[in-house]
């Protein structure tokens, strides 16, 4: 386990090594002139002088990749040149606005995804497998923008169920005290489940929206990796002695299938950072992905750098948490020592 | 190719054309996709020339909802719809394919060179994938974006960017396993160079995965420009873009003016959904 780890400790260092070096590459050497890029196309030479040494932009290219390396080392992403704080604490304060929406879609379309999945691989061409075939097309074909304003037209403005589009809580509502940053749990901590329910209200769209996309991975691979766990050699065995059906499927069946979703889970978590730009953006949401959407606005590229580096280092490091994860679990990967490129 | 290639395929012509044919009829879902892509590839094709000036406004004719006259009603700006859609449609397809093929060529080339060569290409080519890929592909497009400039070839670079590692990936893959097979032995002996083996021989073999991924990836590339232009990214308005129409409308939606962003988003949506059902029913023949 130990050489396991040490191993994926070397290979998870370059890749991070190599997210800034490919976000330095396209912020500092792509755009020709980066002063250019940062001080608008109307700057005078005086300007344009101004921010190359605002930025160190007049330093030899390594120098400056030098400094941008350390300073994302010691956690610096840049400063925000709209409001000239750091980058860094601008996105933690926005991280469980965005972390409660996730967990709950997340959570959701496993809750949805695994029990219809082993449903449709225990009777290939049924009715529930169709119905998934239905559900992975239509998911992995849904534009997020599209469905998210379809829900808010049918579920806010004709039938009136849900809060429209604004943050989340309706306006003048007070949010809970600040334990964790989820609403929802705050609020059940400090004993107001109306709070609660109100915030659950204004969860309820977004993350129907982010849900219907997210199923459609997780469908897919724990029908997959259920089919092949069914065909296996202990699973024929333990048909063949008898066992009742329900519980081959479950024990060993769901328990060895499990393995591949926990991957499946990581690659949602993965996408759900970058599709929540749309839906943080279209339902006015205050998390990482409307900021970095407003920095986009703005025209504020530091801010957006600091956003991509964020998002690709807690993607790598979501990796290597289930990669971990399934070493624990399945002794064969981290006995087998096997490469994995 | 040689007399006998041709003679050969000439032979099983006829065999291959009832083949296809019952192919597409064991795979209703693939025939529906096509048959609606080719509704999208004739509205490209024909549509700009069937309707009138899509930046053409009338204020007095402002959200207008949906009549026998504006199919698809009318904007803020009194501009139709259904005029504004037919046009986008030849950009937006056109865009998604392009984005597809660049990538899958890109990536394919590079694959079967890091597959057949290895050693110290195949380690660099498999470092830089897994770094691009340590992104999520929208975020990368984003940022490429954001920092070339908003441009509709800008915008077509960037999301084959964020797609080509996928494609590295997969004839890679093929390439290693194809270049121990006899085949490639016959062309070594027959004294072709290594880059003629690599790039005449073993990619034509090493293709099949990529084409089928190239269909999903050209669904999923329209989601993504549609996308970027609904977050002001890429295409820009007042281009008759899907993306651009959505996020135009999408402020209407919430005081019930729901046909100017829904419509256009409407055939984002059938077009990707398109591209899924023909590159499922391809990648369920493949296993």
């Amino acid at each position: 386990m130990g050489r396991y780890l040490s191993r994926r400790a070397v290979t998870t260092a370059i890749t991070l090594l190599g997210i800034v070096v490919v976000v330095f590459f396209v912020v500092r050497v792509l755009p020709g002139d980066a002063a250019v890029l940062r001080a608008g196309p109307y700057a005078d030479a005086e300007r344009l002088a101004q921010v190359r040494a605002q930025y160190g932009l007049d330093a030899p290219l390594y120098q400056q990749f030098w400094t941008y390396l350390t300073g994302v080392l010691s956690g610096d992403l840049g400063t925000s040149t709209v409001s000239n704080r750091p980058v860094v604490s601008e996105l933690l304060v926005r991280l469980p606005a965005s972390l409660e929406l996730g967990l709950y879609a997340v959570g959701l379309a496993c809750l949805i995804g695994i029990p219809m999945g082993v449903l449709a691989a225990a009777r290939q061409g049924g009715m529930v497998d169709r119905l998934v075939r239905i559900g992975v097309i239509t998911g992995s074909s849904m534009a997020l923008f599209w469905l998210g304003l379809l829900l808010i037209y049918v579920f806010f403005y004709r039938l009136g169920w849900f809060p429209g589009p604004i943050d989340r809580l309706p306006v003048g509502v007070e949010p809970p005290p600040h334990l964790t940053g989820l609403y929802t749990v705050d609020a059940l901590l400090t004993g107001q489940p109306a709070l609660a329910w109100q915030s659950l209200r204004s969860l309820m769209l977004p993350v129907l929206t982010l849900t219907v996309v997210l199923v459609a991975p997780v469908l897919k691979m724990v029908r997959q990796s259920m089919i092949e766990a069914l065909r296996s050699d202990y699973v024929r065995t333990a048909r063949a002695m008898g066992m009742p059906t329900r519980e081959v499927l479950l024990r060993d069946g769901l328990r060895n299938a499990l393995l591949p979703v926990i991957t499946a889970i990581g690659i949602v978590f993965g996408y759900m950072l970058g599709g929540n730009i749309i839906v943080e953006t279209l339902f006015s949401w205050p998390g990482m992905g409307r900021y970095a959407y407003q920095s986009i606005q703005n025209s504020d590229l530091e801010a957006l750098q600091g956003f991509v580096i964020f998002v690709g280092v807690m993607y790598v490091l979501l990796n290597v948490l289930i990669d971990v994860l399934y070493g624990l679990i399945d002794p064969r990967i981290r006995l087998g020592g096997k490469a994995s490129s | 190719m040689t007399l006998a290639g041709t003679l050969s395929s000439q032979s099983t012509l006829p065999a291959a054309r009832t083949r296809r044919r019952g192919w597409l009829r064991r795979h209703p879902m693939a025939a529906v996709g096509i048959l609606v892509l080719t509704v999208y590839v004739l509205a490209a094709l024909f549509g700009p020339l069937l309707v009138g000036d899509p930046l053409r406004t009338s204020p007095s004719e402002a959200m207008q909802a949906p009549s026998a006259e504006h199919w698809f009603g009318t904007d803020r700006f009194g501009r139709d719809v259904f005029t504004r859609a037919v046009v986008a449609a030849r950009l937006d397809v056109v865009v998604g394919i392009v984005i597809a093929l660049v990538a899958a060529v890109a990536g394919s080339v590079i694959g079967v060179i890091a597959g057949y060569f290895g050693g110290v290409v195949d380690e660099v080519v498999m470092r830089v994938t897994d770094v691009l890929l340590a992104f999520p592909g929208f975020v990368l497009a984003l940022i490429l974006v954001a920092v070339l400039g908003n441009s509709v070839p800008n915008v077509v670079i960037a999301v084959a960017i964020a797609y080509s590692p996928y494609f590295v990936r997969l004839t890679r893959a093929r390439a290693l396993a194809e270049r121990e097979r006899e085949y490639v032995d016959a062309a070594r002996l027959a004294g072709n160079r290594q880059w003629q083996i690599a790039l005449r021989h073993v990619m034509p073999n090493s293709l099949g995965p990529a084409f089928t991924q190239a269909t999903m990836v050209a669904g999923w590339a329209v989601l993504d420009v549609a996308g970027l232009a609904f977050l002001g990214i890429g295409i820009q308005p007042p281009t008759a873009e899907w993306g651009v129409m959505v996020a135009e409308g999408a402020n209407d939606v919430i005081s019930g003016a729901w046909w100017t962003a829904l419509f256009p988003g409407a055939l984002i949506v059938l077009l990707a959904l398109a591209f899924q059902l023909i590159g499922d029913d391809l990648q369920g023949d493949q296993r």
